[in-house]
């Protein structure tokens, strides 16, 4: 790692303020992905602004109907939360699955999400429950934050605050990890909410994604056998050493439905 | 008092530092003022170096030198060899270009050494050596084993990319038998190649001291006296007795850390050259460039058989890939490690088998767990698994009307090698029970009712450990020799150091050794001190490979103190002034036989050094014994795993449901250790089977070069292991021990394999059979 | 950058000028010769650098000395000593749950972590919780063994 400025503000408008004025800042949250990189001086930040010092971060509530979880809530407190065990079950069981142990220890929602890896677990549950993405100027409909691949619609400086989870009616996520990485090969989220079924995949394309022609079919006859006879257009999926991108689009066939008769 | 610990699962003694985290590996180790270095290394496959700009990094913060592989070159500084020589079968040698410790004028893998920047501190040396300029142009590379023989030559003077072309057996008598058999069965294979990954990188520091001109170097090594013959009697470092090589405490080396690299072999240069201590460690990402890789062969294979199922013979011709040179044992393994074990536990009356090695533009090759064995035991046992089922026969039924009995022994096979002892349909049955075999059917059934499929596979192994003997590994090529020394101290109060040149990076030698000493003498393990890894306290010794360290590290340390018995017995019989020959010795006593008069272990441990009244003229103070121990035969140890996995069809996933092994080790010191041993070598079996695999992409850039991609066993991948044991002592060595630490990783392979495609239904699954290649498989049976 | 870092360490307060890049690991390692957490890879995987920080096990290559700025950490130098071992560490120990010992005490820590955090452990979670810790010599038979046998001593 090359040798950086560290700053840690006591507040979002500090934090903006300071990333404004740096040369070449990054926040550092979690720092699981942020770290490795610069260890392997894959990035080379002139600063590193660290997010935790700032109060009211990190938590999560339960107001109305929305769960709301702060960008820097680690994943074993959103995957042991009693609240969120009770409110959306799924999004607890989703997070008790990324990564390992230490890394649930340490890596935060916001982290995840800013950094749009394609083949993230988090990202899933948030297109899949239509979630709100607070910001330290705005509020971005998960419709419009995932843009590609390690691509948000975050503007420079722009930092992730709070997620705002819609309750859904049920969900369920599954996945098929990487066997070496243990990041998501396939995982797919599918939900019932008040504005429908959603189905979100991770880790099949360069970026997260909704499978309309799934949402479609479950919308009329929400069961397993509603999704034979479709088949997902491998040339959006990703081909790598541990999967084809026709293993993969099957994969998002299975796993689609392992999810639909967990909640059917 | 009384200690008989043989046979005991005395726990480790050695754990209490690991546990308690005050282990001393080599990277724990700093020396006052060391400096730091940092490898440049070759970003590409194939080029040539033309010049390297070493200014800008030389002046960098904290930089002491920037040392090229030309200013390597121009110290006359000389090649790594390799310790074999091979013949082919033409008569020739093998080709052996030179392997430059650092590359000077070309580079032939990616992760090559090219230049050492040496610093006030780590990262100052790895900012430095990121600027220095080298200026390559690129060759095409050769990265694929199969391509290597008609691509170009990556050496002018190594046509067609071959080191050697080696052979073994009656190809005349294999043939005849083949063509006149009631079936033959054919079967191609790639043996996956393999990153040894022991979980401490290799490091090193080499202390060169200016005034006593001794040169110190601490590295993770599994046999410092090689390393330090290398340096010395081949490389032309310093005089053997001015260095000393220390391996302290290593975490792990499975083969990876027997050769001697680049790195320390450059530090140690480096240190001399700049009169400074040196440090380097490897990150993981050098380790998977740099460290040498395992197995990598492609093989064609047919087995012949009577209208009984008889085997009648077993043609082989294999590639097998040495990467870009040849690394201090590499090639040994796809020949006599390999070419050699082809009759398995089998009475098949010809064999032939023929070996290519090649260069290709890829890491060197070497020796990994099992080195050779596990890739002549996959074939064996796949076309064995792949003839049974072509001719309708129950697996486990054609194995065993073809298994070598015990009234066999000693049994001459076609390929070298003569088997002294063992009992193949003992461990076969014993392991059948322990599988449950018979209600196999059973648990197929119930997997089927929940739509999973369910197959049983079996592997039946042999092995050839503790290499030998010396005369007869030296007329095959060997440049050393592959005996072991062994040496008993036995201090004035009775307590024992023992000195063993092999060397224990997990095996438990500490505990194991004490228990063998302490055995013999009949006094407490507790009393028996173990001392290994430092050429500076032990006479010469071979370290440890090949599963030999107790067949033969511990035979050598049997001799040594068969030897202090008799000593203590001359003693005794002064002291109780009788006779040697009245004298018994057993459970830590001398006794005059027929009578109540004796002395302790001890005591006479204390008067040999107190020797007020000794007839001086027959009778030398002391009590130390030093043997050296070159064994008669290889040991042979052998055994049956069977695997049984269920796989859900839909994804393709495999679970192993049980994995047995039964085997026979020969005598058995500490079982506990023993079975540890077997646990980890069926792990890295089945790594290999479902998970690993090393992948480089067209243009040789190494595309597994870190855990993101290259999978290693974790423990949610394995199941808990059924293990068991047979014993037919070794007939030729004083311990009756055979080895066991690479026979987990030899006989797991095509069990997990076989029982893949008898699950599935298929003939074959290449390795590692990941889910996907299975969905693939099962969609094609379907078809 | 240069900068002050305060922090408690196997119960001990410890003040040191860190460089901002430097991470726990090289803290414990270089600076303060803590040497029984290792460093087995750059990719945050491997698992030997696990210590706990807060009570929580986490990966000390992954993390910033200055993040750790008032935290309480404990290395596997302060789980127990050879005089009085934790009941993991005996258990690794009894259960024969090491061999080389390379990736023992991250795994250790990230064992004790696993029986504080999981209340319902059978072979499955056991083996599950512990998938953030790479050994290659065990094949995690014993390794297994022993964090049940420690649980067991753990909770009664």
């Amino acid at each position: 790692m090359y040798d950086f400025n560290y700053h840690k503000p006591s507040s979002v408008d500090e934090a903006v303020e300071l990333f404004s004025d740096l040369e070449d800042a990054v926040y550092l949250a979690g720092g699981h992905t942020l770290l490795p990189s610069m260890k392997l001086r894959l990035a080379a930040p002139t600063d590193v602004i660290d997010l935790a010092g700032i109060s009211g971060l990190s938590g999560i509530d339960h107001a109305g109907d929305d769960l709301k979880v702060g960008a820097l809530t680690i994943h074993d407190d959103v995957a042991t939360s009693a609240v969120v065990r009770s409110v959306i079950p799924a999004l607890a069981t989703l997070a008790s699955g990324i990564g390992d142990a230490q890394v649930r220890n340490r890596g935060t929602i916001g982290g995840s999400l800013a950094n749009s890896d394609p083949a993230a677990d988090y990202p899933a549950a948030v297109l899949g429950l239509n979630a709100q993405l607070v910001t330290s100027k705005r509020t971005i409909a998960a419709d419009d934050f995932f843009t590609g691949m390690f691509e948000t619609a975050l503007e420079e400086g722009e930092l992730l605050t709070e997620i705002h989870f819609p309750k859904a009616d049920t969900a369920a996520y599954v996945k098929y990890p990487n066997p070496a990485s243990r990041y998501a090969t396939v995982g797919v989220f599918v939900a019932r909410t008040s504005d429908g079924i959603r189905v979100a995949i991770t880790g099949a394309a360069p970026s997260v994604f909704r499978a309309t022609e799934m949402e479609r079919a479950l919308a009329g006859d929400f069961s397993e056998s509603a999704l034979d006879g479709i088949s997902l257009d491998t040339d959006r999926m990703n081909t790598d050493l541990h999967a084809s991108a026709e293993y993969r689009a099957h994969l998002c066939m299975v796993m689609a439905k392992r999810a639909i008769s967990q909640i059917a | 008092m009384t200690e008989k610990s043989i046979g005991k699962s005395v726990l480790r003694r050695e754990d209490m530092r690991f546990i308690t985290g005050k282990g001393q590996y080599t990277d724990d180790i700093n020396l006052r003022g060391q400096a730091y270095g940092y490898f440049v290394r070759s970003p590409y496959a194939h080029a040539d170096i033309g010049e390297v700009d070493i200014s800008v990094a030389t002046d960098m913060p904290g930089v002491i030198a920037v040392l090229t592989g030309q200013a390597l070159a121009a110290d006359e500084v000389g090649s790594l060899p390799c310790g074999w020589m091979i013949h082919s079968k033409d008569g020739s040698e093998m080709k052996q270009p030179p392997h430059p410790v650092m590359a000077a004028a070309r580079v032939n893998y990616v992760g090559e050494p090219v230049a050492l920047v040496v610093a006030d501190s780590y990262m100052e040396a790895k900012n430095a050596a990121e600027v220095v300029a080298v200026d390559y142009s690129e060759r095409d590379p050769v990265v694929a084993p199969g391509d290597a023989r008609s691509a170009p030559a990556i050496y002018e003077d190594v046509p067609e990319n071959t080191c050697y072309q080696w052979e073994l057996g009656d190809r005349e008598a294999t043939e005849s038998a083949i063509a006149a058999a009631a079936h033959v069965t054919s079967y191609e294979l790639t043996n996956n190649r393999l990153i040894p990954n022991a979980m401490e990188p290799r490091a090193a520091i080499a202390d060169f001291n200016a005034a006593t001109e001794d040169l110190t170097l601490y590295t993770t090594s599994q046999n410092p006296h090689l390393v330090r013959l290398i340096l010395t009697a081949f490389i032309q470092l310093a005089p053997e007795h001015r260095l000393r090589v220390i391996a302290p405490d290593v975490g792990g080396g499975f083969g990876s850390k027997i050769f001697v690299y680049s790195e320390e072999t450059a530090l140690a240069w480096a240190s001399m050259k700049l009169g400074i201590a040196i440090k380097w460690t490897a990150e993981r990402s050098e380790s998977f460039l740099a460290d040498a890789h395992g197995r990598d062969h492609v093989t064609t294979a047919q087995l012949a058989m009577d209208e009984q199922g008889r085997f009648l013979g077993l043609k082989v011709k294999t590639t097998a890939n040495m990467g870009a040179y040849l690394s201090t044992f590499a090639s040994s393994v796809p020949t006599y490690l390999y070419g050699t074990l082809l009759a398995g536990q089998y009475k098949t009356p010809n064999i032939y088998v023929e070996v290519d090695a090649v260069f290709t533009n890829t890491a060197p090759v070497d020796a990994y767990r099992g080195a050779g064995r596990p890739e002549a035991t996959f074939l064996l046992e796949r076309i064995v698994e792949l003839a049974a089922r072509e001719t309708g026969r129950d697996p486990v039924e054609l194995r065993r009307i073809n298994l070598i009995q015990p009234g066999d022994f000693p049994y001459q096979t076609p390929v070298a090698l003569e088997y002294d002892i063992g009992d193949y349909e003992a461990s076969l049955n014993r392991a059948l029970e322990m599988a449950e075999y018979d209600t196999f059917a059973e648990r197929k059934a119930a997997s089927e009712a929940k739509g999973h499929l369910r197959g049983i596979g079996f592997s039946c192994y042999i092995e050839a450990c503790g290499l030998a003997p010396s005369q007869v590994a030296g007329q095959l090529g060997a440049g050393v020799g592959l005996w072991e020394s062994g040496e008993v101290r036995v201090n004035p109060t009775g307590s024992v150091t023992v000195l063993t040149g092999t060397h224990s990076h997990g095996q438990g030698h500490e505990t194991t050794f004490a228990q063998l000493v302490a055995s013999r003498f009949g006094i407490p393990v507790d009393d028996v001190e173990v001392v290994h890894g430092d050429t500076g306290k032990l006479d010469f010794g071979l370290g440890t490979y090949g599963s030999r360290s107790l067949a033969v590290g511990g035979s050598a340390l049997a001799k040594a103190a068969d030897k202090v018995v008799e000593k203590g017995r001359l003693i005794a019989a002064h002291l109780l002034d009788t006779d040697a020959g009245n004298i018994d010795f057993d459970d830590g006593e001398y006794r005059v036989k027929d009578s109540n008069q004796s002395r302790t272990f001890q005591e006479i441990a204390f008067a040999a050094y107190v020797p007020h009244d000794y007839p001086l003229e027959d009778l030398e103070p002391g009590l130390a014994e030093k043997a050296f121990y070159d064994p008669g035969n290889f040991t042979y140890p052998a055994g049956t795993h069977i695997c049984e996995v269920e796989i859900d069809p839909e994804t393709g996933v495999v679970a192993i449901d049980r994995f047995t092994a039964v085997d026979d080790f020969g005598n058995i010191i500490n079982p506990m250790i023993v079975e540890g041993q077997v646990h980890g070598g069926i792990a890295q079996g089945i790594g290999q089977a479902l998970l690993e695999t090393c992948v480089y992409d067209e243009t040789g850039q190494l595309q597994t070069g870190s855990y993101m991609d290259y999978c290693m066993p974790r423990a949610d991948d394995l199941p808990d292991f059924s293990v068991g044991l047979t014993n037919t002592p070794c007939t030729h060595n004083p311990v009756g021990a055979k080895g066991c630490g690479e026979a987990g990783a030899i006989g797991s392979p095509p069990a997990v394999i076989n029982a893949i495609t008898d699950a599935v239904g298929v003939r074959d699954i290449p390795m590692p059979a990941t889910p996907e290649k299975i969905w693939r498989a099962i969609q094609e049976v379907r078809a | 950058m240069s900068i002050s870092v305060t922090l408690s360490i196997n119960g001990k307060s410890v003040t040191r000028d860190c460089p901002a890049n430097t991470t726990l690991v090289e803290l414990l390692r270089e600076k303060l010769h803590l040497t029984g957490t290792h460093v087995g890879c750059d990719t945050s995987q491997c698992g030997t650098c696990t210590v706990h920080m807060n009570g929580r096990a986490i990966k000390a290559c992954t993390i910033l000395a200055v993040q750790c700025d008032g935290a309480e950490v404990t290395t596997i130098e302060g789980l127990g000593s050879a005089d009085n071992l934790h009941p993991m560490q005996e258990a690794f120990r009894e259960c024969h749950g090491l061999q080389c010992g390379f990736c023992t005490p991250g795994m250790i820590m990230s064992a004790v972590d696993l029986v504080n955090r999981e209340e319902n452990l059978d072979e499955r979670v056991i083996r599950e919780g512990l998938e953030g810790n790479i050994c290659r010599c065990t094949g995690y038979h014993n390794i297994v063994r022993a964090v049940e046998t420690a649980a067991n001593r753990m909770r009664n």
